[in-house]
């Protein structure tokens, strides 16, 4: 660990408040999501430890770092899915806008309706693409169904995938290709006009071009979502992210600037991990 | 080298002959249960067979209407009181049956599967025919709804536990509530399913005749008032086999090919589902 890295970066547990030049435009400075202490166990395992640190709005934040080291879990504490696994607890508190996600306000169905989620695999329903890309605002009652059409495809042209499907949006999702059902996944939760977007692994079932697809998207979709991605892939942290936070055995070891983590790493462990010598 | 490859041959040769034969002899049990229906009672099948009432010993002639009649009313209030109460308790062992209660459930539904049926029959005598006073077609109905419900239960179950959890999943994660979920993704998912699970329980409980001989009787009079006793194909076909007249063994087969026409078609029609749902997959 060299001093250089330590002054240059946001290490654990300081908010990134302040510390980025004016360059970026004024709402990066405010957070979307305040991570405060945060403990997480699976029965008598603890998975998370202690995590402080906070997500900017409007960017792109990766996490990475190896397998089973708490991402996911992670990212699912923050729409609350974990609650569905028996004997899971936490302490210390995620806050969402300011507010806890945790509260006894925060209803976990609204929560998850502000914070969209996509999947590993992509898992369209067994219905056809206008009906799941309009599931969530027909649920949420985000539309009357005559305004449904325009919805659903401005969902779609966001996920820029519109031009393949618009001709067909009557056929089952399922019968789309696998780049296209993740795209439809991406359309669905953007939809529910989320505020911020939570992707796990989303392209690790897809092959390069759909990858590549992906990336693009997460780039236009920053100007107006807050995203936070998981990715084993250090390349695509690298090319998508502003931001990035390394995990290790359930601690966050590292967060800052995407450019000075994978540049100069201020732990060894996350230089060790980029470089390829773990993980 | 090539002594070691023909042997592998040989063994494989012969393994197969093994396998294809017996499952010859699996079909070929089917095959002869329908040739000799086809055989013995194809003859006795015209239309009147299936408008016309019994006739009294000793007149020729004479259907089965009443029986068929009563199965359909019998199996199909069978199905609306075990249905709704078999698929619902099948969801519930599937979502929210991972503690002691589901535990419970699981278990008497597996004691329940292997209940002989005439012992459900007594017992359905005991709760219903006795207190009641007489045989009549709701207790008919009753005892078979009880077989019926275990086994939908676990299939329920089991169609249920198929729907991938990232289907689950991606309903919470779109702001669906539970209940919600469960209903409208993972049931509508593992419909086609279901269906299929009760086509069959509907065809097993309709050849059902050892529960009925206690609860619906039968009746060699057309009736569809459910507080009397009803004739059932499977009661006909057991009285008018084991009674003593050439007449009324005749017409036992022809009843018998009814019977298993009507489950054959229960069998197609499930497997017609099954093949939507894999198509509804793709």
């Amino acid at each position: 660990m060299t001093t250089a890295g330590l002054t240059d970066g946001r290490t654990v547990g300081q908010p990134d408040r302040g510390r980025r030049p004016p360059v970026w435009p004024s709402d990066h400075s405010t957070p979307i999501i305040d991570v405060r202490a945060y403990n997480f166990w699976y029965g008598g395992t603890q998975a998370l430890f202690d995590l402080t640190f906070t997500i900017p709005r409007r960017a792109v934040t990766a996490l990475i770092g190896p397998s089973g080291c708490g991402k996911s879990t992670f990212l699912r504490s923050i729409n609350r899915l974990n609650e569905l696994i028996p004997r899971t607890r936490h302490t210390g508190d995620i806050l969402l806008e300011g507010v806890s996600v945790f509260s006894s306000g925060t209803d976990p169905v609204t929560l998850r309706r502000e914070v969209g989620m996509v999947f590993q695999q992509p898992n369209p329903f067994p219905k056809t693409i206008f009906d799941n890309v309009a599931y969530g605002p027909r649920l949420n009652g985000l539309a009357a169904e005559r305004d449904m059409p325009e919805r659903v495809e401005v969902a779609l042209r966001r996920a820029a995938l519109w031009d393949e499907v618009k001709d067909r949006l009557r056929t089952p999702g399922t019968s789309l290709s696998g780049g296209q059902q993740q795209r439809l996944c991406i359309a669905r939760a953007l939809a529910n006009e989320p505020e911020v977007l939570l992707m796990d692994e989303p392209c690790s079932a897809l092959d390069p071009a759909a990858t590549q697809r992906i990336e693009e998207l997460l780039v236009e979709l920053k100007q107006s979502y807050s995203i936070v991605i998981v990715t084993h892939n250090m390349q695509q942290a690298s090319r998508v992210s502003d931001f990035t936070g390394f995990f290790y055995l359930g601690c966050l070891i590292e967060f800052g600037d995407t450019k000075q983590v994978f540049t100069r790493p201020g732990d060894e462990r996350t230089e060790a991990y980029i470089t390829g010598r773990f993980g | 080298m090539s002594a070691r490859r023909v042997r592998r041959r040989l063994v494989s040769a012969l393994m197969t002959g093994v396998v294809g034969a017996l499952s010859l002899l699996a079909v070929l049990a089917l095959v002869l249960i329908l040739g000799h229906l086809a055989v013995k009672g194809a003859t006795s099948l015209d239309w009147s067979f299936f408008t016309r009432n019994p006739v009294p010993v000793g007149e020729s002639g004479g259907g089965v209407a009443n029986a068929i009649v009563g199965t359909a009313i019998i199996v199909g209030l069978a199905s609306l009181i075990g249905l709704p109460v078999g698929i619902g308790a099948g969801l519930y062992l599937a979502e929210f049956g991972s503690g002691r209660l589901g535990w419970i459930v699981r278990f008497v539904a597996d004691v329940l599967n292997g209940t002989p049926s005439i012992v459900v029959g007594i017992f359905a005598w005991t709760w219903l025919v006795k207190p009641m006073g007489h045989f009549s077609a709701l207790a008919g109905s009753v005892a078979l709804a009880v077989l019926m419900v275990p086994m939908l239960a676990r299939t329920t179950e089991e169609m249920v536990r198929l729907v991938p959890h990232s289907l689950r999943e991606a309903a919470l994660a779109l702001g669906y509530p539970r209940w919600r979920t469960s209903l409208r993704i993972v049931a509508r998912t593992a419909l086609a399913g279901i269906v299929t699970g009760c086509l069959v329980g509907v065809a097993r409980i309709a050849g059902e005749t050892a529960p009925l001989l206690f609860t619906a009787l039968g009746n060699l009079n057309f009736t569809t008032d459910l507080m009397q006793p009803m004739q059932a194909l499977s009661l006909q076909i057991y009285q008018y086999a084991t009674g003593p007249f050439e007449e009324w063994h005749r017409l036992a087969w022809a009843a018998a090919i009814v019977l298993m026409g009507l489950v054959l078609l229960l069998g197609v029609a499930a497997r017609w589902a099954i093949r939507q749902r894999h198509g509804a997959a793709r």
